[in-house]
């Protein structure tokens, strides 16, 4: 604890014993305990308390009967249990009585105080906090507080009821950890009698009638065998299995979602997952829960990597169910693919929706999303059903516009329920995307393209949808490039697009132009593709939206000019009127669109596009970096966006590491190239926006500013050298700039400068301590403890010296 | 209570109620689908349209040649075009008190009723649904009349002739009442007969029901109606709209409680979302314009216009559309865009706080100053002085069978650079392309119907809670095209009544009250007795008075006071014959006490049997029945009028006598 700390404590710990000074702030006791905790972590609590006597005090004061805020009460409870985490630190506030004080009979618990859910809270933290040692758990025992936190378990207030059963595991753990060490499988007889204790409270909750005791006691094994590792726990779940299976057997199944969760947590574990009992019982969930239910434990089941063929077999035909019921609702003839054979494809005759709409929606999402989900992992199940599973998304995409024609009754009542549904249309998207990186037979293939045709082209549907199966539509052809279907699409892709362009809705010719974007990024380099491009109309209705009304129209304008004429498909429009006026390059309208436009977003979308540009070696630029490049940064510096700055400084990196190499360990730039290269920057006058940048008001471009400076003197270093340059008048004329900059005063121009002087300014300047004190938050000096203490002594007064005499 | 239902179309209804003693007629829709079956009426000369081959039967039999043309497969009636009317037959309508008119739309036929039956009530309609409906009915005349044909083809409706026609021909129905357009004098006087109402204004039929008007947010000044007594309650929706557009909200809340709820003129297109289509009308036109083609948009001169050109006002600029013209052309353009800014009251907040300002409430206004948008009577005249293409016209009628429209179908339709954009969607655009055919330009459909879909009217029905619905048979199940759309259809419960043409409906519910007044010195004679907490009864004498379906309860005359002594007569010979009242029983019979008390009396040997309706006391020995049932009990014995008396006067312990 620093010297500063230290002489502010006492007067903090006589503020918060003091009942007529409250702490209002409650974030300030929690840092303070933060911060205590870190100080136990890192030294020995006892002495802390022997050098800090007023800590003790403060802890003894918190004992005494009084009006004592239950906010304080609960941070010195929480304060104890911080202390008391070490053993010889337990003992010293043991030898005081503090301890039982503070969490036995004669503590809080007793009184009126306990009624706030946040000293109950503070009593079950500061026992978690001080449950590390065996010592610990004999006070707990003793002091009968485990029977405390087996009622606290049904508090009222859900942080206490959570906090309670963690604190279950902590002195389960504590307390088998000890005895099992080393030893293979603790036997029941073998644990200590505050283990049985916990245990035994477990199993009559597990065979209670009573629903929330059941879950309080999932909760609790939930996290038990989710966190320790200890090979107890096979002990433990070998005697509570039993009457975990025995749940299942009861109608309703008790706590599904609880119970899942356990399934789960115990499958997962290293230690148990050897237990041939644990697969019977996932098994008897699968078949006992509801679709619904079963659901995430079936997918939780398949991620697994080591289970069962037979249990992922029956977990994945649950995953299955709700889709195959989909296909089975369109089937006309047999011969279309089925997703369930056999057995499980007989249960189909079982209507598995549930009659509500929102059940039957969710139910159809949570399938597709865990399927999603599973489909890239290495252990989903193989064979994948690929075919019969875009069948059946391509049908409930039918089912979603209304061109589906159910063949049964129950398909009926399924399409009135999907028919429009936005959300089971954004997971059956979602899904297709992903299903497209594998292949699929022709046909169907052509039946995925028609209906995402279908989509585009339909006017109805939300954005987001029309945002999704932009994307999947993207995944698709750029996962099936050579299947005939997609040249046929394209064409009409293009027509969708041009008349998406010309909405009056900005959201339709913003996702319009992503997609257009995205798709030039993907098939730019087709024959086919660039042909029925330059034979539309797409182009010019692009650079038409340069101009749009709607600033995220034209940022997006900007990207697909870029794109788009970066593979050279922004041919000069033909103006037929005025033939004889030059059409403007694509770089020159985006010039224009960086100096002249009011909002922020265009422009940045225009350094975005020259960095790329720049970086990818597009033809216009590549020709004369040096003279496309200065106007940009020019703009760039100037602009008021801190992002197009940053974006500014990013473009000016990509063009030096093109003059003087990659970024690396000291690749020191050739001197020849250097003195060129200098020379460029300070003709494109990099300098004056980098070191201006330096002291940018907005900590992001300082940064991007000093990471510039830094490449260009690593690589200049080695050949300093090459020329001394003392401190000439140019020098101490830009250092003179420098400090004025850094003062505030940003009028005064740095003018020519000379490649020389530039690299003695770089030099000289400790770019390290810069960047150092720029990677600090800008709140390091808030954050620190002293700053802490003295906020919360000044809040009360304590601190100043403006004790006013009130009369 | 019984509806009779004269048309077929549910969008274009026209219905009679018959609630108490008064006859409505609700709305008086006009289907003039029927046009679609005849040749289009050309302004300028047609040679295209002339030269049409005459149709032959398959035997070649030519005698229809001069009735009806051939063009590209399909069949037309080469006349006068004509409308099918609402069934006249089925009700005198003669006999109709009063009109009730929804929006412009539903009172096209209304010349036909008013004009030509014998109606002599008053028919009911807001102030901007007369006037936009008169500017409707006098485009429609100007539209034919401006056209005159000589011939009027009536040899193919015989009924013989007519199954020997191809479809759609043959399957038209009700030919033989197909009548030809109104004159402009008949519609005056038609209009003559409105009366201004109010939203919200409560207007007595006869002393026996009530209408009212209610805001249905669907077009200007259209409305749903409220028909109620004093314990009935019967709703008439009809072309509503919850969507934000220009006219003033729907009133749903006016519409809770009622007994009856008669739904009609739903969405046609209940898969196509107004906004997207808006949304695909601007696309297809700045496409269409950009490349140099001219765009044209069949269209009423009222209604969804409005709208178009507001969102075009807000589009044309940021899609780079600013120079070119946009044309509206109908003999009432100009009425219409002036009308509709001068009905503030009848618009949306949003319109109406604009008034305020002022500022016109529909930026059209604009639109004509800046000489973006510029109207005329008919493309004769100045019009065809500043024709300047490419252009976009809006103009009627969206049939295509007359008017300008036809023109320009004519003159562009060759071209595939045009585009022709179909909005209404009250004609089947490929139907009404039909004689157009081949055609090259390009055809895009986008109808904007902003009338309740069947999600809106399910949440509809759920707020308002109607005991009975009562719709058209078209809305009670999916679209024939479409027939796994279930959702598509109306769903409430109980389901739905539905109708059909010529039906007559009795609605299901029964009439079971009536109010009647009690005059206040009445009123202060009679003393209610407690018979049950909170239910207090008493007698009633007095006479009935009933006038003009309002009754009143007034008291008995009182016998006239002893003038003098010669003409003193007795108090009675003035009173009608009034028995002396004999109290009024209620209660019931416990028979096992009953027993008893007949046992404490000197009956014995009773016997009681169990019946159906209640139970049977023996007395054997006397002879003696007594039927109890729950709302009688009879004496049955041989003769004896004492034991009777006797007996009746234990039944009477056990009753209470008020």
């Amino acid at each position: 604890m620093d010297p500063e700390c230290a002489r502010l404590l006492p007067a903090l710990c006589a503020v918060l014993a003091d009942p007529r000074q409250p702490v209002a702030d409650d974030t300030c006791l929690e840092k303070l305990l933060d911060w205590f905790k870190a100080v136990t972590e890192a030294g020995s609590s006892l002495l802390l308390l022997q050098e800090h006597p007023c800590l003790v005090e403060l802890l003894f004061h918190v004992l005494k009967p009084q009006d004592l805020s239950s906010r304080i009460l609960s941070f010195a409870l929480r304060l104890a249990g911080i202390f008391a985490a070490q053993e010889n630190c337990f003992q010293f506030l043991q030898q005081g009585e503090l301890l039982p004080g503070l969490f036995g009979e004669p503590g809080p618990l007793g009184a009126a105080a306990w009624a706030a859910p946040s000293v109950r809270s503070g009593w079950i933290q500061g026992l978690h906090s001080l449950a590390q040692h065996p010592s610990a758990l004999r006070f707990l025992a003793d002091s009968g507080a485990v029977d405390t936190i087996f009622s606290l378990q049904g508090d009222p207030s859900l942080f206490v009821a959570s906090a309670a059963g963690q604190l279950l595991v902590r002195v389960l753990d504590l307390a088998l950890r000890g005895p099992a060490e080393g030893r293979v499988c603790p036997q029941a007889w073998d644990w200590p009698a505050c283990a049985r204790k916990v245990v035994c409270h477990l199993e009559d909750c597990l065979r209670s009638e009573a629903t929330p005791r059941v879950t309080q006691a999932l909760h609790v094994l939930t996290t038990t065998f989710g966190h320790c590792r200890g090979l107890w726990t096979q002990g433990l779940w070998a005697r509570l299995s039993p009457l975990v299976a025995r749940l299942l057997e009861k109608d309703p199944v008790p706590a599904p979602h609880a119970l899942v969760d356990l399934l789960l947590g115990v499958a997962r574990s290293p230690v148990l997952s050897s237990d041939p009992g644990l697969w019977e019982t996932a098994a008897q969930a699968l078949s006992r829960l509801s679709p619904t239910q079963a659901g995430p434990l079936a997918a939780g089941i398949l991620k697994l990597q080591d289970c069962p063929q037979a249990l992922r077999i029956q977990a994945f035909g649950i995953l299955l169910q709700p889709l195959a019921h989909v296909l089975e609702a369109t089937a006309q003839a047999p011969g279309t693919p089925r997703l369930l054979e056999g057995a499980a494809g007989d249960l189909m005759a079982v209507d598995t929706f549930p009659p509500s709409r929102s059940a039957c929606v969710g139910l159809l999402c949570s399938a597709l999303a865990h399927l999603e989900l599973l489909q890239p992992l290495p252990q989903r199940p193989s064979p994948w059903p690929q075919a019969p599973l875009l069948a059946a998304v391509v049908t409930i995409l039918r089912f979603c516009n209304g061109s589906a024609a159910p063949s049964s009754e129950a398909g009926g009542r399924l399409c009135a329920m999907l028919v429009g549904c936005v959300r089971v249309q954004r997971a059956a998207l979602d899904f297709l995307g992903v299903l497209s990186q594998g292949l699929g037979p022709q046909e169907l293939v052509t039946q995925v393209f028609a209906i995402l045709l279908e989509y585009l082209v339909s006017p109805d549907s939300s954005p987001t949808v029309r945002a999704g199966r932009a994307g999947v539509g993207r995944q698709l052809l750029g996962a099936w490039p050579a299947r005939r279907p997609y040249r046929t699409t394209q064409g009409r892709l293009l027509a969708v697009l041009q008349k998406r362009l010309c909405s009056p809705c900005w959201e339709v010719r913003d996702s319009g132009l992503e997609f257009l974007t995205q798709m030039t990024r993907h098939w730019g380099g087709q024959g086919s593709f660039r042909q029925a491009l330059l034979g539309s109309e797409v182009p010019e209705l692009t650079r038409q939206l340069l101009q749009d009304p709607e600033s995220y129209v034209r940022a997006s304008a900007v990207a697909a000019v870029g794109q788009l004429s970066s593979w050279g498909l922004l041919t000069a429009p033909s103006s037929p009127e005025h033939p004889a006026v030059p059409q403007k390059t694509p770089l020159e309208e985006l010039l224009l669109v960086l100096t002249t436009d009011s909002e922020g977003f265009p422009r940045r979308a225009v350094m975005r596009v020259f960095t790329e540009w720049l970086r990818d070696g597009y033809a216009d630029v590549a020709e004369d970096p040096e003279q496309s490049v200065a106007p940009v940064l020019r703009a760039a510096s100037r602009d008021l966006d801190w992002e197009v700055r940053v974006q500014g400084l990013e473009l000016a990196l990509v063009f030096l590491e093109q003059l003087l190499g990659p970024r690396g360990p000291s690749t020191a730039a050739p001197p020849g190239a250097l003195t060129q290269a200098l020379q460029a920057l300070c003709r494109v006058q990099l300098f004056e926006f980098a070191f201006r940048s330096l002291f940018d008001c907005d900590r992001p471009v300082a940064q991007k500013s000093c990471d510039l400076l830094l490449f260009l003197k690593a690589k200049a270093t080695p050949s300093g050298s090459q020329q001394e340059v003392g401190d000439g008048p140019n020098v101490a004329s830009v250092e003179a700039a420098l400090r004025r900059w850094q003062a505030g005063e940003q009028g005064q121009p740095l003018g020519e400068l000379a490649p020389e002087a530039v690299l003695a300014v770089l030099r000289s300047m400790d770019l390290e301590a810069l960047r150092d004190t720029l990677a600090e938050s800008s709140d390091h000096v808030e954050r620190s403890p002293q700053s802490l203490l003295q906020d919360m002594l000044a809040t009360v007064g304590v601190l100043g010296d403006n004790e006013a005499d009130c009369y | 209570m019984k509806l009779y239902c004269l048309s077929g179309h549910p969008t274009l209804p026209c219905n009679v109620l018959k609630f108490k003693s008064t006859t409505i007629m609700l709305d008086c829709g006009l289907d003039m689908t029927s046009t679609l079956n005849f040749l289009p009426l050309p302004l300028v000369q047609s040679p295209r349209l002339s030269n049409l081959p005459g149709w032959s039967l398959k035997d070649g039999n030519a005698f229809l040649d001069k009735e009806l043309k051939e063009c590209s497969g399909h069949v037309f009636v080469d006349s006068v075009p004509e409308f099918c009317l609402p069934e006249t037959e089925l009700i005198d309508l003669s006999t109709v008190d009063v009109i009730l008119i929804s929006n412009y739309h539903c009172m096209m036929a209304l010349p036909y009723i008013t004009e030509h039956t014998g109606f002599m009530g008053t028919v009911y309609a807001t102030e901007p649904t007369v006037q936009i409906g008169r500017l409707l009915m006098e485009e429609l005349v100007n539209f034919i009349e401006r056209v005159p044909k000589a011939q009027s083809a009536s040899l193919w409706k015989n009924k013989d002739i007519q199954r020997l026609l191809p479809s759609p021909l043959k399957d038209a129905v009700e030919v033989s009442t197909w009548r030809r357009c109104y004159t402009m004098q008949e519609v005056n006087s038609a209009l003559s007969k409105i009366q201004l109402v109010g939203y919200s204004q409560k207007i007595e039929l006869f002393g026996a029901v009530q209408v009212t008007p209610l805001s249905s947010g669907y077009a200007l000044g259209s409305s749903n109606w409220i028909i109620q007594s004093h314990y009935e309650k019967v709703s008439y929706v009809s072309g509503s709209s919850l969507l934000t557009t220009h006219p003033q909200p729907m009133d749903q809340a006016s519409l809770k409680n009622s007994d009856v709820l008669i739904l009609t003129g739903l969405t046609q297109i209940p898969t196509a979302n107004p906004d997207s289509m808006v949304g695909e009308f601007c696309s297809n036109l700045a496409l269409t314009v950009r490349n140099g083609g001219n765009v044209l948009v069949p269209c009423y001169p009222s209604g969804v216009i409005y709208d178009l050109l507001e969102c075009l006002y807000q589009y044309i600029d940021s899609a780079g559309l600013s120079s070119i013209p946009f044309y509206f052309i109908s003999p009432v353009a100009n009425s219409s865009l002036e009308f509709s800014q001068i009905f503030a009251e009848w618009l949306c907040h949003n319109k109406q706080t604009k008034v305020y300002l002022p500022e016109p409430p529909f930026p059209h206004a604009e639109l004509i100053q800046t000489n973006k948008l510029k109207h005329y009577p008919s493309i004769h005249g100045d019009f065809s002085n500043d024709f300047r293409q490419p252009c976009v016209v809006f103009t009627g009628h969206p049939s295509l069978r007359f008017g300008d429209v036809v023109h320009f179908m004519e003159l562009w339709g060759k071209s595939s650079l045009n585009t022709v954009i179909f909005t209404e969607p009250d004609f089947s655009y490929l139907e009404a392309l039909a004689p157009y055919q081949p055609l090259a330009m390009k055809c895009i459909y986008c109808p904007i119907d902003t009338r309740l879909n069947f999600i809106q009217v399910s949440k509809l029905l759920k707020e308002v809670q109607p005991l009975h619905v009562v719709c058209p048979e078209q809305y009670t199940q999916p679209p024939p095209a479409q027939s796994h759309r279930m959702d598509l259809m109306v769903d409430c419960q109980p389901p739905a009544m539905s109708y059909r043409r010529a039906e007559v409906l009795a609605l299901p519910f029964k009439r079971r009250y009536e109010k009647i007044e009690i005059m206040p010195e009445l009123a202060d004679s009679l003393v209610p007795m407690e018979i049950k907490p909170g239910i207090s009864l008493a007698t009633v004498s007095a006479v009935l008075h009933t006038k003009d379906n309002k009754h009143v309860l007034q008291p008995p005359p009182r016998p006239a006071q002893p003038t003098g002594g010669k003409k003193r007569k007795r108090a009675s010979d003035d009173i009608p014959d009034c028995k002396v009242l004999k109290p009024l029983l209620s209660g019931s019979i416990p028979v096992d006490q009953f027993v008893q008390t007949l046992e404490k009396h000197g009956f014995s040997d009773i016997k009681v049997e169990d019946t159906a309706k209640g139970h049977i006391v023996l007395l054997q020995e006397a002879e003696t029945l007594i039927q109890i049932e729950e709302d009688s009990t009879h004496i049955i014995c041989d003769d004896d009028e004492v034991l009777r008396v006797r007996l009746r006067d234990l039944v009477l312990k056990f009753l209470q006598k008020f």
